[in-house]
């Protein structure tokens, strides 16, 4: 256990350099040139030359690299070209509005999925089964902005019951949770259903039956049990995608999180919080699959005899 | 003929093929059907006060806030939903098969780097990866396609690997090597065959995500560039008028809807078909 821990860190290690690595080379080589954006339109050259200079954007691509990886491997991230905080200050202070609509939505996600999934499992092959699979197909089928837009068109601006937009308290973050989770819901009704549909066809599952055990009891402590596991790949999953793919819900509900301010930072190519906040995405991304491989034996005792 | 015969029998397949048959027909005879020129603010196109017009018998989806008729930009919207969805993902398709096919079949350290730089990718942040991309080239239609294919080709390379790693064992691969089949006519005439059914799949449900995935960028103003008409950016255009003009964002909207829904029914309707043991469970 241990060693699979150590072995899988080291790799996420690696992943998280080559990221770092991708993410410097493209940014570094895309035209848009971040002395120019600061400097402003009526700057001289040699104002220009000066900001560079300044940024230490003078020097060989792979001085600035070094010196890079340098300071993230003591944890900074270096400073925002245009706020002049540490980058990582400015991360550690959206964090916790993105951890909170992240958990918001997983939990919508896995409500919904878990429920549909469920009695659309139960009822294979009829109609309610069908009815699920076409829904859920038309909630991952959704654009996001659409679906927020219209969220805010019906609840916010037309009945009231929630404020437009802005962060503090739980009526805020009703409709943006709601925007992730019902449209993600779709694959998690369809990872259930699946994992479901294998399961009730299992010998165990008939023997339980057989012996008269209630069929209630059969779904809840067989069958669901074993939804579980996709689920927590899931999760997993959604983790890191929800910690850089939020921009969108979050740019539309006005929510002051990572990816507000992921969004903000790319129109003005400050090019540290950019590369802060895909690195922190990528880290959340690998520490999701991470828990959800060490989770995983947890549920399932038959990975943990492996 | 059985495919055929089977798709047919799927009521959803059949909507969704019916759907992405006339958003094909719209794309291509926009000039020919569309009531209006595209980019015309028409005279009579917004109320005496400057606002849009809903839809009415002159505008049959209404109008947007410079007064263009709104059905003539979603057919003309139509076509750079389909060439960004059709080129990007049929770039991601074959990078990825490329990419999946070479490693499963060399295997050893170089199969093995392919696909660790596979999961370098797989854990990018998909999405911001894409915004940064657009947004920092100056975007136009095939940058945009481009990006996208850079983003989605991963999944395809997965799958593709580990397709052609069971390949490669089966023994007509092994007879056929022993018969002295160079590696060319190995991997294209006996692996790039088995791996169609895969790269239909994909190349149908790919274009889903594309489509959803450039409405996005454009929605954010980094995918294409108005005046040219996307989904995506007529949105973008409108969204601060959408209380009073909700329209320009349910039309639309549906628009995206279902494209992309279509294309993922067909996509589930032949991964069903196509691949028996996936019957009935995703």
């Amino acid at each position: 256990m241990i060693e699979l821990i150590l072995r899988r860190l080291g790799g996420a290690l690696m992943i998280l350099f080559g990221v770092a690595a991708i993410t410097f080379v493209l940014l570094y080589a895309l035209p848009a040139d971040p002395a120019v954006q600061l400097a402003g339109r009526s700057a001289t050259a040699q104002t220009v030359a000066n900001i560079r200079h300044e940024l230490g954007l003078d020097q060989p691509l792979i001085v600035q690299f070094i010196h890079y990886l340098g300071n993230l491997v003591q944890g900074d991230l270096g400073r925002s070209y245009t706020q002049k905080t540490e980058v990582m200050t400015l991360i550690l202070a959206r964090l916790p509005a993105t951890l909170i609509l992240m958990v918001s939505g997983i939990l919508v996600e896995v409500a919904i999925g878990l429920t549909l999934g469920t009695v659309a499992a139960l009822n294979r092959g009829g109609f309610v089964d069908r009815l699920v699979m076409t829904v859920s197909f038309v909630g991952v089928s959704a654009p996001q902005f659409v679906v927020a837009l219209l969220l805010l068109y019906v609840f916010a601006a037309t009945l009231q019951w929630f404020p437009m937009s802005g962060f503090g308290t739980f009526s805020h973050v009703v409709l943006p949770a709601l925007t992730l989770g019902v449209l993600g819901a779709g694959w998690y009704a369809r990872m259930v259903r699946s994992a479901m549909i294998d399961v009730l066809n299992q010998d165990y599952v008939r023997t339980a039956r057989a012996k008269g055990v209630a069929e209630r009891a059969v779904i809840l402590r067989h069958a669901v049990p074993n939804a579980l596991l996709p689920i927590v790949a899931m999760i997993g999953i959604d983790i890191g995608q929800f910690m850089g793919g939020v921009v969108v819900v979050e740019a539309v509900y006005g929510w002051p999180g990572i990816g507000q301010l992921a969004w903000q930072a790319i129109q003005q190519v400050d090019i540290p919080i950019i590369m802060g906040v895909t690195l922190i995405s990528s880290l959340a991304i690998v520490i999701g699959n991470l828990v959800a491989d060490l989770v995983a034996p947890l549920i399932d005792p038959r990975i943990r005899a492996r | 003929m059985r495919i055929a015969r089977e798709f047919l029998r799927r009521p959803t397949a059949v909507f969704g093929l019916v759907v992405v048959l006339l958003v094909v027909i719209g794309a291509l005879t926009a000039p020919l059907i569309a009531p209006y020129a595209p980019d015309e603010q028409l005279f009579d196109g917004l109320t005496l006060e400057g606002a849009p017009i809903g839809p009415d018998a002159a505008f049959l989806l209404g109008t947007d806030t410079l007064g263009r008729d709104l059905l003539t930009r979603l057919l003309f919207g139509a076509r750079t939903s389909l060439i960004i969805g059709v080129v990007a993902n049929g770039t991601a398709v074959t990078i990825g098969l490329g990419i999946g096919m070479l490693a499963g079949y060399l295997r050893g350290p170089a199969g093995n780097a392919l696909m660790r730089f596979t999961d370098l990718m797989m854990a990018f942040p998909a999405l911001l990866l894409a915004i940064v991309l657009a947004a920092l080239f100056h975007p136009s239609l095939w940058i945009v396609a481009m990006v996208i294919a850079m983003v989605n080709w991963v999944q395809v390379a997965r799958i593709v690997y580990t397709e052609t790693r069971g390949l490669v064992e089966r023994d007509f691969i092994l007879a056929e090597r022993s018969l002295g089949a160079g590696h060319g006519r190995i991997v294209f005439r006996h692996i790039l065959p088995h791996l169609m059914p895969t790269a239909i799949v994909w190349g149908t449900l790919g274009i889903a995500t594309t489509v959803l995935l450039e409405a996005t960028l454009s929605f954010l103003g980094v995918g294409v560039q108005p005046p040219e008409p996307s989904w995506g950016n007529i949105i973008f255009e409108s969204q601060s008028f959408f209380t009073a003009a909700p329209w320009l964002v349910i039309f639309p909207g549906i628009a995206i809807l279902l494209t992309a829904l279509s294309f993922n029914l067909v996509g589930d309707a032949l991964r069903d078909i196509l691949d028996p043991t996936q019957r009935g469970r995703m």
